[in-house]
């Protein structure tokens, strides 16, 4: 009797020792405010913000995620940075300047620039990090989007990164000299892959520098003090930091949040001031709500058809299935306004070489797909009529591949239907996340789902997907007159030039239905009216550093 | 007894090679990578990530490769959250799921082992009744609904307790709860059938008729007896409960290690993959194994060979 009760108190015990064993170096961290409230309290102002998971890097040169990205903005600052208006403003570097060839580049830096530890930041760390992203041991996912057009960078990322062509002449001067000409150079020196980061705690940490606040040395306005994976990170203002007088909060707690019900919980409980992640059935509800925000994003949801398998080599075939969706119940029905109805490739906020909206100069500033959806329609059945397949008659059967996440599946069943008025008969193909890129990239799918969100806003950023051989040409789309304009519009300096060949380019992928748009996705999030000076921009990140709390 | 606990050992052993082996194979059999993602990095950047990972070798050199490690402690990076060890992020979210989890069991016994006992004397009347229907609602509801049901009136509609997070004392109170509803409930059913048994048995009544008051012999020998089946059932659930859930553990922003066991499976982050099923795998064994073992002291009828 006396060991049955023994035996009971054993597992009672070890299941208060697991509960004890747990404790303590949580209670360490919570230091500050425990249950911190958004605002003032105990004299520190500190905001606390939901806007994505739990980031896996915030190595600059190792992150390609949005997620990451924001929290990297906060952290760090580039040689230029992106002001609130889209324009490329001075950042590390004071002034700029190109050579009449556009092929060499000089930066100035600013006096007396520091690291968060309170050392000097100088060039020479510029360089060290630009090499570093070309460095195969560092693997970096963005090398060749942001240094592939700087001297000797096949050499570097073979293993000479003595051959890239950056230089530091003197501690304020950063050179460096491109292969070819890149006209958006300057969205490249503010993209966030290319943040300084430090030689001496990277090589006495490794990879794993960036996974501790003690060893995560930045320059941004803000230092990380905390990072507890999947629940929080918290950053302080960084005393060192050059603009440090214009930072108003002393701290900001991002709180790592995936469910969009609990996120929307803690917004309506005051527990942070800014929500990303808004459940899609309480959109309806928010619509004419101020405190609820729809922002364009650069970024097409559009469909790829494998335009190297019958019957889609048929431009008819795809023009047709293009026309015979309804964009504007799509994108305000279906996706409840979410997006935006997309009648070109090219949404909002792409920036033109002349300062305009690439969207107002395109097709002489008419969209290339009308709004009218019966006229669209019509023309769909006789353009199907024409390529021979007279009500879809003589198609084979096709299958829309999608993942399964937001709107995919709805859009899909959409399409089913939609394409079934053409007599196009079409079953969607729903498949597992890891799996579905690869298949896609394969070429082994006949329709499926796509997307493109911009990492800068050159439009070449995007349009370079219908390249005949860019790695994200899905749709195996092949066409030499689009080829040679995205040709020309790299090799050219004039501006002009430049747009009129990128705008050619297109011209053509709208009329030979390279693939077809959609939609334009919107960044939409909740903000308390409290929240004061903060930002969204078009490339999908939050500027909260300039932040102020107004009770 | 000690050659049982050694042969049991080097059962442990095996099964858990054959689970790291089966899993290896699986885990690349399933097609997607690791470095798969909406937007495709160039070839050389992905032949640089492949060279780096290893990933570039055959398979069967990759698994000798990674158990030899494994064998050294060794459990290598994650692929996706790149600097972090496998072992770093093994040992910094198990004490997480470990202490929610733990709360939970000690709450359901501290909750469930009196409910069963009130229920089985109560047997047939009102409070039996009301026990009986709750227990079942609560073994049948799923904890998403528990969570999500909380989360909107004590959270949201009340605000009386913080929604994410563990930072405080009150932030365990839902995801605890929400763990502890469904093992409560069995316990509770558990409980009450088996004491039902005990207070229907010969000896119980010898204790009556030797005059013994209703609470020792209740106390005394019916609680003792009663409880059998109860230990029985803690083990598998300690082990089950303490690995974490992912679902509560994504509602109630958790850093635990059941969220991270199932995305990792996800993301085709293999070296995670590998490393949480190794470790899952060999604690689950080693409870079976503890379990077994208690077994012995509990009821001396049986003995191990």
């Amino acid at each position: 009797m006396k060991k049955r009760m023994l035996s009971l108190m054993l597992v009672l015990a070890m299941a208060a020792c697991l509960v004890l064993a747990g404790c303590g170096k949580d209670e360490s961290g919570s230091k500050g405010g425990n249950d911190a409230q958004s605002g003032n309290d105990g004299g520190e102002k500190q905001l606390a913000v939901q806007i994505g998971p739990n980031p896996e890097t915030i190595d600059p040169a190792l992150n390609s995620a949005v997620d990451g990205g924001n929290m990297l903005l906060h952290n760090f600052e580039c040689l230029l940075t992106v002001a609130e208006d889209g324009t490329i403003k001075e950042g590390q570097a004071e002034k700029w300047e190109q050579s009449e060839d556009g092929l060499t580049w000089t930066f100035h830096l600013r006096d007396g620039l520091k690291w968060s530890d309170g050392s000097d930041l100088t060039a020479e760390d510029f360089v060290y990090s630009w090499k570093r992203v070309c460095d195969p041991e560092t693997a970096a996912p963005y090398a060749e989007t942001v240094l592939g057009m700087v001297k000797g960078f096949a050499e570097a990322q073979a293993g000479d990164l003595d051959a890239l062509g950056v230089s530091a002449p003197d501690a304020k001067t950063l050179v460096v000299e491109l292969s070819s000409p890149c006209t958006f150079f300057e969205s490249l020196a503010a993209f966030a892959t290319l943040s300084p980061v430090q030689k001496a705690t990277i090589e006495a940490n490794g990879d794993s520098w960036a996974t501790q606040p003690e060893t995560y040395v930045s320059n941004g306005p803000f230092y990380v003090t905390e990072w507890i994976p999947s629940q929080e990170i918290v950053m302080s203002k960084n005393p060192y930091y050059w603009d440090a007088d214009s930072i108003k909060l002393d701290s900001i707690k991002f709180v790592l949040m995936e469910d969009p019900n609990a996120t929307f919980s803690a917004y309506n409980n005051g527990e942070i001031l800014l929500a990303k992640d808004v459940p899609t059935e309480e959109i309806p509800s928010l619509e004419g709500n101020d405190e609820f925000y729809v922002d364009p994003i650069i970024g097409t949801y559009y469909i790829s058809l494998n335009d190297s398998k019958e019957p889609f080599t048929n431009e008819k075939v795809r023009k047709a299935l293009s026309l015979a969706i309804d964009r504007e119940y799509v994108a305000n029905t279906l996706m409840q306004g979410t997006y935006s109805p997309a009648y070109n490739f090219m949404g909002p906020g792409w920036m033109d070489t002349d300062g305009k909206e690439f969207i107002d100069n395109s097709n002489n500033g008419q969209p290339y797909i009308s709004d009218d959806y019966e006229a669209n329609l019509a023309e769909a059945k006789q353009l199907l009529a024409d390529a021979g397949y007279p009500n879809g008659e003589g198609l084979p059967n096709l299958v829309y591949s999608t993942n399964e996440a937001g709107y995919h599946v709805p859009l899909a069943e959409y399409l089913q239907q939609a394409w079934a008025e053409l007599g196009v008969n079409v079953q969607p193909e729903i498949v597992e996340w890891s799996s579905f890129t690869p298949q896609r990239r394969e070429g082994n799918y006949d329709i499926s789902r796509n997307g493109w969100v911009g990492d800068y806003s050159d439009p070449s950023n995007m349009l370079d997907l219908l390249y005949s051989t860019n790695g994200n040409n899905d749709g195996k789309f092949n066409d030499a007159d689009y080829d040679a304009a995205m040709e020309e519009s790299r090799t050219t300096i004039d501006p002009a030039t430049r747009s009129a060949a990128l705008h050619k380019a297109e011209d053509i992928l709208m009329e030979k239905t390279a693939c077809i748009p959609v939609a334009y996705y919107n960044d939409f999030w909740l903000q308390s009216p409290k929240l004061k000076g903060t930002w969204h921009s078009a490339t999908g990140y939050w500027y909260l550093m300039y932040a102020d709390i107004e009770e | 007894m000690l050659k049982y606990i050694v042969k049991r050992i080097v059962i442990a052993i095996v099964t858990i090679f054959v689970v790291a082996t089966l899993t290896f194979f699986l885990m690349n059999a399933v097609p997607g990578g690791p470095f798969q993602a909406e937007k495709s990095i160039s070839a050389q950047a992905r032949a640089n990530l492949d060279a780096k990972y290893g990933l570039d070798k055959p398979i069967f050199q990759r698994y000798l490769t990674y158990m030899k490690d494994a064998l050294h402690g060794d459990f290598s990076e994650s692929l996706k959250q790149r600097g972090r060890s496998v072992i770093s992020i093994i040992t910094t979210k198990f004490p997480v799921s470990a202490r929610v989890g733990g709360m939970a069991v000690l709450l359901s016994l501290i909750i469930g082992i009196p409910l069963g006992c009130i229920a089985a004397l109560n047997r047939g009347k009102a409070l039996d009744n009301v026990i009986i229907v709750l227990a079942t609602c609560g073994i049948a509801i799923p904890s998403f609904v528990i969570c999500t049901l909380l989360l909107y009136f004590i959270g949201a509609k009340l605000q009386w307790l913080p929604t994410y997070g563990l930072s405080s004392w009150k932030h365990y109170i839902m995801p605890v709860i929400s763990i502890a509803v469904y093992p409560t409930a069995y316990i509770t059913r558990l409980m009450r059938s088996s004491m039902l048994d005990v207070l229907g048995q010969d000896y119980m009544r010898t204790a009556r008729a030797k005059g013994l008051s209703q609470g020792v012999s209740l106390f005394k020998h019916a609680l003792r007896n009663a409880i059998i089946p109860v230990v029985t059932y803690v083990g598998p659930m300690l082990a089950y409960t303490i690995t974490g859930s992912m679902i509560v553990e994504k509602i109630f922003t958790i850093p635990g290690l059941g969220s991270e066991f199932v995305s990792s499976a996800l993301n085709r982050d293999y070296t995670v993959i590998m490393g949480t099923t190794i470790f899952l795998a060999t604690l689950m064994v080693l409870i079976n194994v503890l379990v077994d073992i208690v077994y012995t002291i509990i009821d001396p009828r049986i003995k191990l060979k």
